[in-house]
């Protein structure tokens, strides 16, 4: 009698079909937007680009560059946002052995927040005309100080073994750059709004260019967190017993602690704060195929995926001309879909 | 068969000392018991064993150094099943027991059809078969022991530490544990250290008693010279009767105290 099938082969169909998910997910990503073609005319047209294949699908060029350099760029920033919040979230859930933290944990938002509100409040007008917009840059650069300041906070003394500490530190860290950030607006009232609107996250100015900036960043994060998929089953035993299994969980958790802020902070300084993903995703994935983070983390990448770039569309169409923000729309649909998780939840070590 | 040697290994947490410069062998196949009242040092022993806390002093295995090692190398020669093991809801007995594959698997690797069938092969063995593909939530506390043996069998590593393993078993339970741990030893050669409470259950199984008090080892020897009531009544500062019965073996009682 043969138990293979019981060590792990069940589930492996998650990663076709959430593939095939996100590709659904992108098609009706570029179908639908405020102004452009007719939505049917759309998969027409990418198929008609494809070699071989010549279909007349009657776009104008216009709604090609709409399109293309519209909603395409959208489509893949919130592809790239989603996917990196959501694995990010469940490899600090992993780390951490806390199903309700999220990338935000260890002060990535709020240090990213307090970069973006300085420069904004310096002069943001002024930075127009230089040839690399700084605003993304000290965001980034504001998330990862963040983050490093809680680190060296919170390991205190050698042999430290205990995340609480950690997370701990995070919170303070946290309202630290928060206070900080405050302070900056109080004195600088007029740029109340410019800040909030960066918070409050988008993804409407998307261009290739917000792409190429994130995307070698992102690569590298997501492939790190990937190679460790492994080894976070194993931390699953707690600190001691993973150590006894020949792991080394303090180098461990700090790769993959790494890994998972780099990501974040390289999408918070494009998108701004995009609310739950990192939580919402994790979660809604171990509910359907089970609790080891070999599944849970390719799965979250693709749900994660084609959950914000569907998450997107409601905010173009909704108050159009306006733009909702989809910081609003996630936490909109994010909140309840938490406490749902807090009230039902499955014990989780 | 592997031996395992202390020189003057210490434990100290926050310039506590836990366990103060112990120094022993245990030969190879032996099966060493280490009692003592709670806070004796006993966990500590073994945790710095198995690599979990830091230790001065030197621990050799087969005559070679245990911190010279990498973590992995370690666990391939060190198993070790804590006190109060976690495991990790929504897992699968099988795949608890396949997490002892780790020393084995290379950082960024996944587990091979061999360490695949060797988990098979463990949890056949292990009379595991019918509950491998259950969540290890819904097991019981002695299905639940089981399999962490069996995560510690497949380890594949020739030194077995073993901490307070029944101490959340009934009296069956118990038997079963340590007859299965007794069972492993013999067949696979196994040098077993274990911490334990019960002192009649360390004097059956083991073939030699440490008797440790505040991290000091106050009395070593076999169940006969160990277990004593003067020796049991000044470290545990209880009074106890010891018989022992005509099969050798030695039963430790509580005398009662209060109420004749």
């Amino acid at each position: 009698m043969s138990t293979a099938m019981s060590t792990r082969t069940t589930g492996r169909w998650w990663i076709p079909s959430a593939s095939v998910v996100l590709v659904c997910s992108s098609l009706v990503g570029v179908m639908i937007g405020p102004a452009g073609p007719q939505w049917w005319r759309v998969p027409l047209e990418l198929l008609n680009r494809l070699p071989l294949i010549s279909i007349h699908s009657g776009l104008t060029a216009t709604d090609w560059s709409i399109v293309w350099q519209i909603r395409a760029p959208r489509v893949v920033l919130a592809a790239i946002v989603g996917s990196t919040l959501s694995i990010a979230g469940a490899s600090y859930q992993g780390v951490f052995r806390n199903p309700l933290v999220d990338p935000y944990l260890l002060g990535v938002a709020a240090g990213a927040g307090l970069g973006a509100t300085i420069v904004i409040t310096v002069n943001r007008s002024g930075t127009s005309t230089w040839w690399i917009d700084p605003l993304p840059l000290v965001a980034f650069l504001g998330g990862l100080t963040a983050v490093f300041v809680t680190y060296m906070v919170g390991i205190t003394g050698k042999g430290e073994r205990s995340s609480t500490s950690l997370v701990l530190a995070g919170v303070a860290v946290t309202s630290l750059a928060t206070a900080l950030q405050t302070f900056l607006l109080q004195r600088n009232t007029d740029v109340v709004r410019q800040v909030y609107s960066w918070i409050l996250g988008r993804l409407s100015s998307a261009t290739w260019g917000d792409v190429r900036l994130v995307l070698p960043y992102v690569l590298v994060s997501t492939v790190t967190l990937l190679l460790h998929r492994r080894l976070l089953d194993v931390l699953r035993v707690g600190d001691d017993e993973a150590a006894a299994l020949g792991v080394n969980v303090n180098r461990v958790r700090l790769v993959v602690v790494i890994a998972a802020t780099f990501g974040t902070a390289a999408v918070v300084a494009v998108s701004g704060l995009i609310g739950f993903v990192g939580i919402i995703v994790p979660h809604a994935v171990r509910l359907v195929v089970g609790t080891s983070y070999r599944i849970v983390l390719p799965v979250s990448l693709l749900f994660g995926a084609a959950f914000l770039i569907l998450a997107d569309i409601p905010g173009r169409v909704l108050d159009n001309p306006a733009e909702t923000p989809i910081g609003v729309v996630t936490a909109f649909l994010g909140a309840p879909f938490f406490l749902l998780i807090l009230r039902s939840r499955r014990r989780e070590r | 068969m592997t031996s395992l040697a202390f020189e003057s290994v210490t434990v100290t947490y926050s310039g506590r000392t836990a366990v103060a410069p112990f120094t022993d062998t245990v030969k190879p196949g032996e099966w060493l018991c280490i009692i003592g009242p709670n806070g004796a040092g006993k966990s500590s022993l073994l945790r710095s064993i198995a690599g979990v806390v830091p230790h001065a002093g030197r621990i050799l295995v087969d005559g070679s150094p245990l911190t010279s090692r990498s973590s992995r190398r370690r666990a391939q020669l060190v198993a070790y099943v804590p006190q109060s093991p976690v495991l990790p809801s929504g897992m699968t007995g099988a795949e608890y027991v396949l997490l002892g594959r780790n020393p084995f698997v290379t950082h960024f690797g996944s587990e091979s059809a061999l360490d695949h069938s060797m988990v098979n092969d463990v949890i056949e063995r292990l009379d595991l078969t019918g509950l491998a593909t259950r969540d290890v939530d819904t097991l019981s506390g002695g299905e639940r022991q089981r399999f962490v043996i069996a995560r510690a069998v497949a380890q594949e590593a020739p030194i077995l530490l073993l901490d307070e393993p029944t101490s959340a078993l009934d009296i069956g339970h118990q038997q079963q544990a340590l007859e299965l741990v007794d069972k492993l030893r013999r067949e696979h050669g196994l040098t077993v250290v274990s911490a334990m409470h019960d002192l009649t259950l360390a004097g059956i199984y083991s073939d030699r008693l440490v008797l440790m008090h505040a991290g000091h080892v106050v009395a070593q020897g076999p169940a006969e010279d160990v277990l004593r009531p003067e020796t049991l009544g000044e470290f545990y500062g209880v009074s106890v009767r010891v018989h022992r019965e005509e099969d050798g073996t030695i039963i430790v009682v509580p005398n009662r105290t209060n109420g004749y």
